[in-house]
């Protein structure tokens, strides 16, 4: 009966598969085996959440959320303060369980094959705690020997803190460090083992804006060749780093699409600002067919429009005798997106 | 289990904490055992470890506490717990990587006390007259003596986030172990019964195992402590689960 529920159970072929692979390494060529495993992260779902629930005491922080994220995407995880992003990534890491749902990554159970799912995933923690009292290269060290790094230890870390950028500070204790260096070290330690999946929460929170700039670029860098889920709250950091934003708020997810569609998607509205020489009437201008709504400041008009209407504007202009100075179209900007939809469900 | 087990005595001899230790350990039994009058060697004038032996319980009970409270507090308020407990470990490979560290650091802290029997060991009134038999096995008393203590105190560490709290409360568990039996069998309030409850403490058996005759009843008990507050520790440490 065992041996059955082992056979139809849903992550059987991934053990399959992932049996032969690691045979692979020893028996035929390494090569093979990679083969096996690239074939296998693009059949699987990195990620696959379903229904997952998590209630703390009478709270509901997660309300059976569900999504998947595909081998190499950069996942953005969007949602105001306590909205259940770190929950989630707990769930994923296996440092909390759920109170009901699934979820697997890499086909793995977090539940059920924690340590398995641990050996496959990176994770940088909120805050970022580390071992203060230790060296860099002794952390980083522990760090690859805990994930059962066992070849070349030393040059995977020597070549890490070259990744990172770390190599001005290598002889210090991370208590001596600054806070951008500390979040290079936590992202080094979880980077160290090679592993498929990222997950990365708030990678930027109390960094400088330079620092923001050097980890996003880093984070995408990694990102090529991984599948990466970051947290955040900043919506520029969704924006540079990510090619699908999943937006929670309160436990449930209210957006999950590309960015690009996300911004067109939920009214279709462009914004256009015009500046003319001179001053005239907003009604005139609120009879163009398409306008919604104009606002004016001194001689800046700016209209919401249902969709792309610069052409029909200047033609307008043309006709009444109107001198345009300056045209800009905007869509409407993520934040504006995030704030409407965290809104609208609250 | 061997990677916990390394970091953890490298943080030992990284942080000031094992040094101190030792030192005080060492001083105080040497200051004992040598120089204070009335009770040194050379005024009693029997070539035995005696002194050495009921002095250290009394500084194990607050040495271990103070070394073994930041093992579980520290990392549960510095939150670096969360990373510890997202790697490919089990909670069991945790325990006992802080565990065995905290035994070494013993063993490391007992081997410079052979200095004290090898001197007893010359100064016999002919070279090497001791009972060779009741000081090793006072040394094996010894160290299971602390490697419970080394337990309780893990598990006092797991329960709470303040090291101060976990090195009261493993005080008194230590002393509670050692001696509260001892003293309530002193009572004499249940009759046949106070050999049992004796028999409950440490102190009991530690005595027992200092005469030189290792009693598997001793070891056993011994042992058991040791596994009793590992688990008890294991099921604080996986509570965060619930």
């Amino acid at each position: 009966m065992q041996v059955l529920q082992w056979f139809t159970g849903g992550g059987v072929w991934w053990r399959i598969f992932y049996a032969v692979a690691h045979a692979g390494r020893h028996l035929i060529k390494p090569a093979l085996s990679t083969f096996f495993i690239l074939l296998l992260t693009n059949i699987y779902m990195s990620i696959q959440v379903e229904q997952l629930t998590k209630v703390y005491g009478a709270q509901k922080a997660l309300d059976s959320i569900s999504f998947s994220v595909k081998p190499g995407e950069i996942l953005g995880f969007l949602g105001p303060n306590g909205a259940g992003k770190s929950t989630t990534m707990k769930i994923l890491t296996g440092y909390i369980p759920q109170t009901s749902g699934k979820a697997s990554v890499c086909g793995f159970d977090v539940a059920e094959q924690s340590i398995e799912v641990r050996k496959h995933i990176g994770y940088l923690p909120e805050l970022n705690p580390l071992y203060t009292d230790m060296y860099i290269k002794e952390y980083l060290l522990f760090a690859a020997e805990v994930q059962g790094v066992k070849k070349g230890v030393i040059n995977k870390v020597d070549e890490m803190i070259e990744r990172v950028g770390l190599i001005p500070e290598r002889s210090k204790k991370i208590g001596q460090l600054s806070k951008g260096f500390r979040q290079r070290v936590g992202l080094a330690q979880a980077m160290i083992h090679n592993p498929q999946v990222l997950i990365l929460d708030e990678p930027t929170t109390g960094l400088d804006p330079n620092q923001v700039v050097e980890i996003r670029a880093l984070i995408k860098e990694i990102g090529k060749d991984k599948t990466v889920i970051l947290s955040t709250h900043i919506m520029q950091e969704v924006e540079s780093m990510c090619n699908r934003v999943v937006i929670i708020n309160k436990g449930k997810i209210v957006a999950d699409d590309v960015i690009g569609k996300l911004k067109q998607g939920l009214s279709g509205d462009m914004q256009i600002t015009i500046e003319l020489k001179q001053q005239i009437p907003v009604d005139t201008l609120k009879q163009i067919q398409g306008v919604k709504d104009v606002k004016q400041s001194g001689k800046k008009y700016v209209l919401r429009c249902e969709g792309d209407m610069r052409e029909q504007i200047s033609v307008a202009a043309a006709t009444n005798g109107w001198i345009l100075l300056s045209m800009s179209a905007e869509g409407e900007s993520l934040e504006k997106v995030f704030q409407k939809l965290t809104k609208r469900s609250s | 289990m061997i990677i916990i087990l390394k970091k953890e005595v490298r943080a030992f001899l990284s942080s000031l904490i094992a040094y101190v230790v030792m030192i005080v350990f060492l001083a105080a039994t040497g200051l004992f055992m040598w120089i204070l009058p009335d009770y040194n060697v050379f005024d009693m004038g029997y070539a035995n470890l005696d002194m050495l032996f009921s002095m250290a319980p009394w500084l194990f009970i607050f040495l271990i506490s103070a070394i073994t409270m930041r093992s579980f507090s520290e990392e549960k308020r510095a939150g670096t717990i969360e990373i510890l407990t997202t790697k490919p470990l089990t909670d069991l490979q945790i325990i006992l990587g802080k565990y065995f560290a905290g035994v070494v650091l013993v063993i490391f802290s007992l081997i410079p006390t052979l200095i004290y029997f090898y001197t007893i060991y010359q100064l016999g009134a002919t070279k090497g007259n001791m009972d060779m038999g009741a000081t090793w096995g006072s040394y094996l008393g010894l160290f299971f003596l602390a490697s419970c203590f080394v337990a309780i105190g893990i598990f006092s560490s797991s329960i709470s986030d303040n090291q101060i709290v976990s090195f009261i409360i493993s005080m008194f568990l230590c002393y509670g172990f050692y001696s509260l039996f001892d003293l309530f069998a002193d009572f004499k309030l249940l009759g046949s019964f106070d050999a049992v409850i004796a028999s409950l403490g440490i102190s009991a058996h530690y005595q027992s195992i200092s005469r030189g005759v290792i009693d598997s009843r001793d070891i056993i008990y011994f042992l058991s402590v040791i596994v009793a507050f590992i688990w008890a520790t294991k099921t604080v440490f996986g509570s965060r689960k619930w």
